[in-house]
């Protein structure tokens, strides 16, 4: 993996980082790079209650702001930003206030590699609705300045429309902190979080190779 | 939250009545529910702080319960309501959760705007 001068993450939820990048997000903390976490909303229309429901749609989002909190901490993200948009909306957002306001970030963090959703590709509207406002947004720095963008995408039509992934992190030496980071959102991933511990234990390959690569596709401009 | 106590609720949907309030009421399946299974007709709704009075309103069934608030131009209606809270701020919240406890239905009242 390179190394980079400065990562910035954009992603919609509380628990979009832990799945598919809290493996590559630790790499880079171990590599010394510092890395900014801007998440959009506080995931405030997630389904999951916890099982009896622990949760109501009220306290919801204070409890996934503190477990986002969490996760930076078990990742150890310096730079957490919160954004204030709301969960399910981002697609009805006026795309250019949106887009500037994620332009005003990258102008800031300076980023050598942005991580995001692959727009059209990352199934939620709010995934695809951000992808879509940071590409927009590194469309309007001069060819020469803009960072690389590498998308995250699993829509079940993505590898036949856009090939393979061409990046390919092998995270399986911070697999404890991938772990733990899904592990901190609890109100979200507690059952899934045990299921997966188990598979990890029996070393099923489908789940060992989920958990161990994380697949990104380079955005081309 | 508890499990839904029909007389605990009623009681609270009568305290409601006649006076304005903001109602949260929303349906949801998931947003990856076509993600998962390509069959799955995917769809809902949600109201953030519709501002309403309500005549008068019921709870029935035996659970999962459906509650209807009677306007004086029209009704508000629930269907598959398992769960229900009155919070700090006095807000009534009732919830249905799903059989593997995923929020599904929710319809929520309050005499100031939820955040």
């Amino acid at each position: 993996m390179e190394k980079e001068r400065h990562v910035l993450v954009i992603f919609p939820h509380p628990d979009d980082e832990a799945f598919g990048v809290s493996g590559t997000i630790s790499l880079h903390i171990d590599n010394g790079t510092p890395v900014t976490y801007a998440c959009l909303t506080l995931g405030e229309m997630g389904r999951n209650m916890g099982n009896p429901p622990f949760a109501t749609r009220e306290t919801l989002p204070k409890i996934r702001k503190e477990e986002l909190e969490e996760a930076a901490r078990v990742l150890g993200i310096q730079d957490l930003r919160m954004l204030g948009f709301r969960d399910k909306t981002v697609e009805f957002e006026d795309e250019e206030k949106l887009a500037n306001r994620l332009g005003v970030i990258i102008g800031e963090t300076n980023p050598s590699l942005i991580i995001t959703f692959y727009p059209g590709y990352a199934v939620h509207p709010d995934h695809d609705a951000t992808g879509a406002a940071v590409i927009r947004a590194v469309k309007e720095l001069p060819a020469d300045k803009r960072p690389k963008v590498h998308c995250v995408a699993f829509s079940n039509n993505c590898e036949e429309e856009i090939g393979q992934a061409d990046v390919v992190n092998d995270v399986s030496a911070v697999a404890d902190r991938k772990i733990a980071a899904i592990k901190a959102h609890a109100s979200q991933t507690q059952l899934m979080a045990a299921n997966m511990e188990e598979s990890i234990k029996k070393q099923e390959p489908e789940v060992l190779a989920r958990m161990y690569k994380e697949r990104f596709w380079t955005y081309n401009f | 939250m508890e499990p839904a106590v029909k007389e605990h609720v009623q009681k609270e949907i009568d305290r409601l009545a006649n006076k304005e309030v903001f109602i949260h009421l929303e349906t949801t399946n998931g947003a990856y529910a076509s993600h998962f299974d390509e069959s799955f007709f995917s769809s809902g709704a949600y109201i953030r702080n519709a501002k309403l009075v309500y005549e008068h309103g019921k709870i029935t069934g035996k659970g999962p319960y459906r509650v209807g608030l009677k306007m004086n131009f029209g009704w508000v209606y629930a269907e598959g309501i398992t769960h229900f809270e009155v919070d700090e701020e006095d807000r009534l919240l009732l919830a249905g959760h799903d059989f593997s406890g995923k929020l599904a239905v929710a319809l929520q009242i309050s005499e100031t705007p939820f955040e």
